[in-house]
């Protein structure tokens, strides 16, 4: 069983360095609270100009995009600032963290508490409930666990998205912004219904990387609705186990990373 | 007994990527460390020197835990560096003398409370080691400013209790005087040299301050080219590569002729032989010089002698 103390240790840590830099913190706050309600402006924008997306009405694309931004401002709160890693990688700060008795990734993730990404978070949250409250969901059981369970799916998915693009840098120091393609470009993917893509793109970035399983999915399953792709409804409660697949393939890559590192130094 | 650092054909390559011609590009394999031994006995004192580039900070890596050796064995405290790190961490203090271990935007105290849950090391035990860094230290004066306004001395000071906090049995030091006033210089090695005196825990220390190995280091090993090149006392540094002691002669007046081997200097007034073993048969002949005022030995450098070591090419 892993003892979770020393990392308790250095969460409050981190709080407590934020506190030195109030009136930065309160800014960076309301600026990412901006940048998510510019993500959902973009939706009711479209809506403006036709009144169907991809064959979806608005409330049903807010569904969508609920479900979506909400994953990935959760993952960006949790391991968003693993982008940094180029950064320790540089400036070999990878290194005393590799002298210190605990693990490796976790410490980075703790590095660093970006908590002016929590107004995101709840931002991401408030259109997912208004959306799901007027879209007209029947509510069943299994629908209402789907509710709480396709976010957090969402989430994990996401962040094992923010991981592997993140330990391209164990590789190539100078990725630049090629992980933010996956991440950034997921969101971006995944807050429409994937009805709108088409050809080899969408199979590449909805059924080959899993993006079609973070939102789109559970929201058809919520609103009961076939998929105009074909595949049955109960693809919708499949996201969770998405996320694990997702989780595992990014700790292994996290793992040969890592590896790497140690065995060409930077 | 068994040594604390054990360390057999330590390799290490690197590929880089050179340049040929305007578009190709060559990968070449370059060993920062190419096959070296070594052996430290519980609470030695080990001065790791080399001129930049020759492998001392790669050598250090792969002995803590933070890059795969190439080739070879190492133990440290018993323990494969790699494959067992987080408890050979529990039992080593590292300091870079150019990265930090503390946050940044905590005051001292904050830093050191913090290691001691991520050390799990006992309160009681924790605090007694504290007690004691802060008075050798001084550290009471800023133990409440945040890191980042502290000093280069002062942070050395907080670092090197910071990799001490949880008692480890080998400290890793690598340029741990490196930027520091020479007040902040003499607190380190002051420090260090107490805690070598009590023999319980070893320190290995890469620098290139050689005052830093006078003062603290009984054995030095020289590394050039990631091989090792001398491993043994100051002493027997001297021996081996010429103990260039030099005999200096203050005349009265200047010597029309001066004896053989002698550099003049001062217009005549002065002359310095280098002497190569012992000076009692220059001194013997000096001391018939007319209007002899003054002769003085001076002890070889370590400096000197180390030069000498890093251009000589292919030294053995």
């Amino acid at each position: 069983m892993v003892d979770l103390r020393p990392y308790v240790a250095l969460f409050r840590g981190q709080a407590r360095s934020l506190t030195s830099y109030r009136a930065s913190f309160a800014l960076e706050l309301s600026t990412n609270v901006f940048a998510t309600v510019m993500d959902v402006a973009t939706v009711l924008v479209l809506f403006r100009v036709s009144r169907t997306l991809g064959g979806f009405t608005l409330h049903e694309a807010l569904l969508v995009v609920g479900l979506s931004s909400c994953a990935f401002a959760a993952a960006d709160l949790a391991v968003g600032n693993i982008e940094r890693i180029k950064f320790y990688v540089r400036t070999g700060l990878l290194d005393a963290v590799l002298v210190r008795p605990l693990g490796a990734l976790p410490q980075l993730l703790l590095m660093d508490l970006p908590l002016r990404k929590a107004s995101r978070c709840a931002f991401g949250t408030g259109v997912l409930v208004v959306a799901a409250a007027t879209a007209g969901i029947e509510w069943t059981p299994g629908r209402v666990a789907l509710v709480v369970a396709a976010p957090l799916a969402g989430m994990v998915f996401f962040s094992a998205i923010f991981v592997v693009s993140a330990a391209v840098a164990f590789w190539w120091v100078e990725t630049g912004e090629i992980g933010n393609a996956f991440t950034y470009g997921g969101r971006d993917f995944t807050s429409y219904p994937i009805t709108v893509y088409s050809g080899w793109f969408r199979r590449l970035f909805a059924y080959g990387m899993g993006f079609a399983f973070v939102a789109y999915y559970p929201a058809l399953a919520l609103l009961g609705r076939a998929d105009p792709l074909g595949l049955p409804v109960w693809v919708g409660y499949a996201s969770p186990s998405v996320a694990v697949v997702a989780a595992v393939a990014a700790t292994a890559v996290w793992r040969v990373g890592i590896r790497h590192y140690r065995s060409t130094g930077s | 007994m068994t040594a604390v650092i054990e360390a057999h054909g330590l390799r290490k390559e690197f590929t880089v990527r050179v340049k040929v011609g305007r578009l190709r590009r060559e990968k070449r394999v370059v060993a920062a460390v190419d096959g070296v031994d070594l052996r430290v006995e519980r609470g030695e004192m080990l001065g790791y020197i080399g001129p930049n580039g020759a492998g001392k900070s790669t050598t250090l890596k792969m002995l803590t835990g933070i890059l795969t050796p190439s080739a070879g064995r190492a133990r440290v405290c018993g323990l494969v560096p790699v494959p067992q790190r987080t408890r050979l961490a529990r039992r080593i203090g590292v300091v870079f003398g150019q990265r930090s271990q503390l946050w940044w935007d905590l005051p001292l105290r904050d830093s050191f409370d913090l290691l001691r849950h991520i050390y799990q090391v006992p309160a009681a035990d924790h605090a007694a080691r504290l007690r004691r860094c802060r008075g050798l230290l001084d550290l009471d004066e800023f133990m409440d400013t945040p890191v980042r306004q502290l000093s280069l001395g002062q942070r050395m000071r907080g670092e090197l209790t910071a990799a001490l906090l949880h008692g480890p049995e080998v400290l890793f030091l690598d340029e741990p005087t490196i930027g520091l006033d020479v007040v902040s210089k003499q607190a380190v090695r002051s420090f260090l040299a107490e805690l070598g005196a009590g023999g319980d825990v070893t320190l290995v220390l890469t620098t290139h301050d050689l005052a830093d190995i006078e003062r603290l280091c009984r054995r030095l090993v020289v590394i050039d080219h990631g091989r090792v090149v001398h491993d043994g006392s100051i002493e027997a540094l001297h021996a081996r590569y010429g103990s260039r002691r030099r005999v200096v002669v203050d005349l009265d007046e200047p010597v029309a002729e001066p004896p053989e081997g002698a550099v003049v200097e001062a217009d005549g007034r002065r002359l310095v032989f280098t002497v190569d073993g012992p000076a009692a048969p220059v001194i013997a002949r000096l001391a018939a010089l007319p209007a002899l005022r003054d002769l003085a030995i001076e002890e070889p450098d370590i400096e000197e002698v180390v030069t000498r070591l890093y251009l000589s090419p292919g030294a053995p």
